[in-house]
């Protein structure tokens, strides 16, 4: 599973990671031997079917919820220190944004919260509405917003503060197909012009081709890593790569993955 | 005018009650007073007679407005006959009692929301008190009050309205401040909000529609209050005191005046509570 491609140190490490749930009706094993490593600029994608534990496996990542065995390392420090460090950013499947404040005063709320000078403030703030194109909008309250410009918005907010590893989870699935494909070519324009290593849920296979240097499938009941699969797509991708037999292999092989890991369930 | 329609005529119809009512029940002294003077009452004399007595059983509503009117400006607004001063010394009474109310609403609800176990220790007390009946509760606070040497009313007539008034405050605040769901707190830990910070930036503003709706209720919970903190003898001031003395020495129409003045500063303070509530609203950006 190691990432033989890259010789610097990964940026996200899992080992052997376990994660019991203690719920009324019993444990659950939300995550079992979970084995991966993220290296750095990578864009990774998890998918697979709801209970195969690719969101608690971001939590993880997060320090949101902590393995109950295994290693978990972020930027070779625990989750928890990682956090400290401001190691990454989160943007949930809601914007999350709060209706009392203007976008750029969702967008200041991590900086104010991480004690960041009002000068400052301001000048990151303006340079992120800038990078997800939302120059002008600084002043508008959340409800004068589309869905996709909100979830721009909070996607502006995760990157205010610089973080290295942009964790997402599923942040375009209550968006129509449309705007979807839109914010996913802006996605990698944005992750080609910053840099960042990006962890993705989906439940889209086409999205997770399109966007992703990684694909990882993960199948329920216990949540495990079915495969991982490096995509051989070049960094640069047009929205027409996806009627390219090289994507639709790709999408095959996922849903195979997906297939295989349902076992004798459908 | 479409929407002034429906209020007037409901005001019609209660006016048309309202006197129907005043004959009917004033009568029986009219025909009294006729017999006794050995005179008999045609139905016109009737209505006449009802409509202007002294002592009416149920006055008619000029007579009130009449009262109303003369109580509001027939004398400097400082004279103790004037309802404008009574109606300011309630007035201090329900503004004290509020206060207190909001600070002890939402200091319980503050309690309750962060630890576990006042949730389950606090919140039945919080209810029980208001199923005692505050007419009970009234007579032995001012006296308890009294024995700790407390000079006056004003302190146990704000602890009555607040005694009222803090719980729609505690209830709407207890769910105001959990409003936020587990997203946004989960946002605020992968910054590593402090608790304080989780407060003041997300869980103390999203209660904010929560804190006003309670305090329309609240204020006029603390208006009742500070009324029946009037009521018990030896009170002298305020419109509950009016109301009292009208009862006691037998003058309806003071009692009745009292009443609608206490009913004309309710809808002050509501409204009032409501124009705050609007420019807060505008200020955190709420859809106009």
């Amino acid at each position: 599973m190691k990432d033989t491609l890259n010789i610097a140190p990964p940026v996200i490490e899992a080992e052997a990671l376990d994660l019991v749930f203690q719920t009324a009706d019993g444990p659950v094993q939300a995550l079992k031997d979970v084995n991966l490593s993220i290296g750095k600029g990578d864009f990774v994608s998890f998918i697979g079917p709801s209970g195969c534990g690719k969101t608690t496996f971001l939590r993880c990542i997060a320090a949101l919820e902590h393995p109950t065995a295994g290693r978990l390392t972020v930027n070779g420090m625990t989750p928890d220190e990682a956090r400290r460090k401001r190691a990454y950013g989160y943007v949930f499947q809601a914007a999350g944004l709060y209706p009392w404040r203007t976008i750029a005063g969702n967008i200041r709320l991590p900086l104010e919260i991480m004690g960041f000078s009002k000068a400052e403030q301001t000048q990151r703030v303006e340079r992120v509405l800038d990078l997800v194109d939302l120059s002008g909008f600084g002043k508008k309250f959340p409800w004068q917003l589309s869905g996709g410009m909100q979830q721009r918005a909070s996607i502006a907010r995760a990157l205010a503060f610089d973080a290295d590893i942009l964790l997402m989870d599923e942040p375009f699935g209550a968006l129509d197909e449309i705007v979807r494909d839109r914010l996913n070519e802006e996605l990698l324009k944005l992750w080609a012009r910053t840099g960042k290593t990006i962890g993705f849920v989906t439940h889209s296979i086409p999205e997770a081709v399109y966007l992703s240097t990684k694909i990882v499938v993960m199948s329920p009941r216990p949540g495990r890593i079915t495969d991982v699969i490096d995509s051989p797509l070049p960094r640069e991708r047009p929205l027409d790569i996806r009627d390219s037999s090289q994507f639709i292999e790709i999408a095959h092989r996922v849903r195979e993955g997906l297939r295989a890991g349902h076992g004798d369930e459908v | 005018m479409t929407r002034a329609l429906p209020v007037l005529s409901v005001i019609l119809g209660i006016l048309a009650i309202w006197y129907l009512a005043t004959v009917w029940m004033n009568a029986p002294w009219a025909y009294d007073q006729a017999a006794r003077e050995g005179r008999s009452l045609g139905f016109g004399a009737l209505v006449s007679d009802t409509m202007a007595q002294a002592r009416p059983v149920l006055p008619p509503p000029h007579q009130v407005a009449a009262k109303l009117w003369e109580g509001l400006t027939a004398q400097a607004v400082t004279s103790k006959k004037s309802l404008v001063y009574h109606g300011y010394v309630t007035f201090r009474g329900t503004m004290w009692g509020f206060a207190l109310g909001i600070v002890l609403g939402v200091g319980l609800a503050m309690a309750i929301v962060r630890f576990r176990v006042m949730d389950l220790s606090l919140m039945p007390w919080a209810i029980i008190s208001q199923t005692v009946p505050i007419v009970a509760i009234a007579p032995m606070i001012l006296a308890m009050s009294n024995k700790l040497g407390i000079e006056g009313r004003e302190v146990p007539k704000a602890v009555i309205a607040a005694y009222l008034s803090f719980f729609p405050v505690l209830v709407s605040m207890v769910k105001g401040l959990r409003a936020p769901d587990q997203m946004q707190l989960d946002l605020l830990k992968t910054w590593g909000a402090t608790e304080a910070q989780t407060f003041f930036r997300l869980r103390l503003p999203a209660s904010m529609p929560y804190f006003f709706a309670s305090l329309k209720v609240s204020v006029a919970a603390a208006l009742v209050g500070t009324i029946v903190g009037e009521l018990p003898t030896g009170a002298v001031e305020g419109l509950g005191a009016r109301m009292l003395i009208g009862s006691q020495f037998g003058e309806p129409l003071i009692t009745w005046a009292a009443l609608f003045a206490s009913a004309i500063l309710a809808g002050l303070l509501i409204v009032a509570v409501g124009t705050v509530e609007r420019l807060a609203n505008s200020r955190m950006g709420v859809r106009a």
